[in-house]
């Protein structure tokens, strides 16, 4: 598809409707926000900094491979610190690589509803991230997407590839000053997971009350390929949805989902994960955890669809109510259009059972704190498949989102 | 010899209904007390009570525990006080390791498996992958109860309740569970330096032999039908059943009063 061509399937879809989530008058927002360029992450204005750590992002640059940071329309650093990474925003990218046009719009189609399209027509950047062929960049890569102004509308298109046999760990977050009231944040994210290849994208979203976000994600996984996703969003936000896509086109491709989510103010949530076991012997899990408290209302989709022989799906999602007044949608589904396989789920919701309360004062402690015991204990999902310090940076990056809410 | 756990004329609701019936039990410090009875006798209840469970109603008598008054007392304050519970079926809690439980047992913030936890675990031939398992999910019987008492030795409280901790375990481990239990109970030290006390429910009885316990009991119906030394019902029960040793006890009470 040449670039008249997408441009012109992005015109039709300009105002095509999304599937799931409100319609959002993407019109209200302005594009722009033009900020200089930083020499490194601590000239961040200071007002910003605790932000940027809010989403994980570590300003000293310490055990980071690069690092990457947007704010607004303008892309102020990007740094890379490790030979076979590439880092750069998308922009530049497309200029450096004839062919990375290639990739473009290749697993999320342009014209799949408005959002997609306003990013193809009214692109504000995006960051490009790239591993060569057999590199295993274990430390890893930081980047973050930050909106400064109010009624902005960010609209990025992001590509990650990792070439054959290479390994590329990112830590990602997309932040919103304090100061702002209201704005929008559309994201398209590419992701090509080449023959044997493996990426890792612990994301956390550091979201205010204001915001509506609708970020459009799919992952192309070749033979023996492996994509783990972990996803931690604990702060409100307007209106998000997003159901991510992982097509495991390879043979023995793997991607794994986790998601935690906790879920209050007035809050609303669509987000779903969703795997195609395309490939032979593909595998998926898709683990979710959400808590939903005060008027919060979350839809937790997951989907696997099999498609492959010998392929594996399995699917667990928990929610937990602490409010009569949130509301949790837990809808799990499965497809499968050949006999040879196996896929499951288990889906439940509930509250903290006044058993495990017990026994944890049994124990020594108060109900409040064996409250909190049982929460942080229901969203500890086991990540695996990290590397051991990267496990516990984001063990670390999970206490303390969890702190600021407890 | 100072008392330890007082109750008189103690009367329990569980749901509105009534479970315990005018129970008079006193246990002195460096008792150890066994409760016998048939299933849903109210054994299990008792001891809820005594920890200050929310669902279980004192609707009368009294009941104190190092002197303090421990009716409508929340259960962490009845820990504090020096009270201490391994449960017969303990609930699962996702994300919450057994080596969570032990830290938060001995009463540390800390979060980590240390050597000290270690240690301890070892004690119990409980392994580092197993500290690292959520608590009770996916148990056997068995390692419930290991898990239980090695909870109880991380908290290592003056008064040890104990609901069947034998039920269900091989020879080995029973062995292995009377033996830190009787430490935990001064049983090893003499008589008049022992300073804790129990509580211990149990079916089987395998575990008398490690406890060597002061008292036994029989509960029938929510009521203690009968006391004596524990070797005695021991082999009443064994030889006759619940009902007909309550009989024995009552006729041979009879006896005496002549």
């Amino acid at each position: 598809m040449n670039k008249e061509e997408i441009i012109e399937r992005a015109g039709r879809a300009k105002t095509k409707k999304a599937v799931f989530g409100e319609d959002i008058a993407i019109e209200k927002y302005v594009t722009g926000g033009e900020h200089k360029p930083l020499n490194s992450l601590d000239e961040f204005p200071e007002e910003y900094q605790q932000d940027l750590l809010d989403a994980g992002i570590e300003p000293s640059e310490e055990d980071r491979s690069g690092s990457f940071l947007q704010q607004d329309g303008s892309v102020v650093f990007s740094t890379v610190k490790y030979s076979g990474l590439e880092l750069m925003s998308t922009t530049d990218a497309l200029k450096e690589h004839e062919w990375l046009k290639n990739y473009l719009w290749k697993a999320v189609p342009v014209d799949r509803d408005k959002y997609t399209a306003n990013v193809e027509l009214g692109l504000t950047q995006g960051y490009f991230i790239r591993s060569e062929a057999g590199k295993k960049v274990t430390m890893p890569v930081q980047s973050c997407l930050f909106i400064s102004s109010d009624k902005i509308g960010q609209k990025v298109h992001n590509i990650i590839i990792a070439e054959e046999d290479s390994e590329l760990h990112i830590i990602t977050g997309c932040s919103v000053s304090h100061a702002v009231n209201s704005a929008l944040h559309l994201g398209v994210s590419e992701f090509y997971v080449k023959k044997g290849a493996k990426i890792t994208f612990t994301m956390i979203h550091n979201w205010s009350r204001g915001m509506e976000v609708r970020p459009r994600s799919a992952v192309m996984i070749e033979d023996d390929g492996t994509f783990i996703s972990n996803y931690i969003l604990m702060t409100p936000v307007k209106s998000l949805q997003m159901y991510p896509t992982a097509y495991c086109m390879g043979r023995n491709a793997r991607a794994t989902f986790q998601t935690i989510i906790y879920a209050h103010g007035n809050t609303k949530i669509d987000s779903g994960s969703r795997a195609v076991l395309r490939g032979e012997g593909s595998r998926s899990e898709i683990i979710s955890r959400v808590i939903a408290t005060d008027n919060a209302r979350v839809i937790a989709r997951s989907d696997v669809i099999g498609e492959a022989a010998n392929a594996k799906g399995h699917i667990e999602c928990r929610g937990l109510m602490l409010s009569d007044s949130a509301e949790v949608d837990s809808i799990p589904e499965l497809k499968a259009t050949r006999k040879d396989l196996d896929l499951s789920h288990e889906a439940a919701v509930g509250k903290v059972a006044e058993e495990e309360i017990q026994y944890l004062m049994a124990r020594g402690l108060s109900e409040e704190e064996a409250t909190s015991v049982i929460i942080r204990g229901f969203l500890n999902v086991d990540i695996t498949g990290l590397p051991d310090a990267l496990a516990l940076e984001t063990k670390r990056m999970f206490d303390m989102s969890l702190e600021k809410v407890m | 010899m100072e008392v330890m756990l007082e109750i008189k004329d103690l009367t329990v609701e569980v749901e509105g209904k009534e479970i315990i019936r005018d129970l008079t039990l006193n246990i002195e410090q460096g008792e150890v007390h066994v409760l016998f009875g048939p299933n849903g006798c109210g054994k299990t209840t008792l001891l809820m009570t005594i920890l200050g469970f929310p669902n279980y109603k004192v609707t009368r008598g009294s009941m104190t525990f190092k002197g303090v008054d421990i009716i409508n007392l929340p259960t962490n304050e009845c820990v504090k006080l020096g009270m201490g519970m391994s449960f017969q079926h303990p609930p699962e809690i996702r994300g919450v390791k057994l080596g969570d439980m032990v830290n938060i047992a001995q009463g540390r913030k800390e979060e980590k498996i240390d050597e000290d936890l270690i240690a301890l675990a070892k004690r119990l031939n409980i392994s580092v992958d197993f500290l690292n398992r959520d608590v009770n999910l996916g148990f056997s019987g068995g390692e419930v109860k290991r898990s239980e008492i090695l909870q109880l030795l991380a908290q290592s409280p003056d008064f040890i309740m104990s609901d069947e901790p034998d039920s269900g375990v091989d020879v080995e481990n029973i062995e292995l569970i009377g033996r830190i239990m009787s430490e935990l109970l001064d049983r090893n030290k003499r008589p008049s330096k022992r300073k804790k006390a129990g509580l211990i429910i149990t079916h089987s009885g395998s575990i008398m032999r490690y406890l060597k316990a002061d008292r036994a009991h029989v509960m029938l119906e929510g009521r203690i039908a009968c006391s004596g030394m524990p070797d005695e019902i021991t082999k009443n029960i064994m030889e006759n059943g619940f009902e007909k040793c309550v009989e024995l006890c009552k006729r041979s009470e009879g006896v005496g009063a002549e």
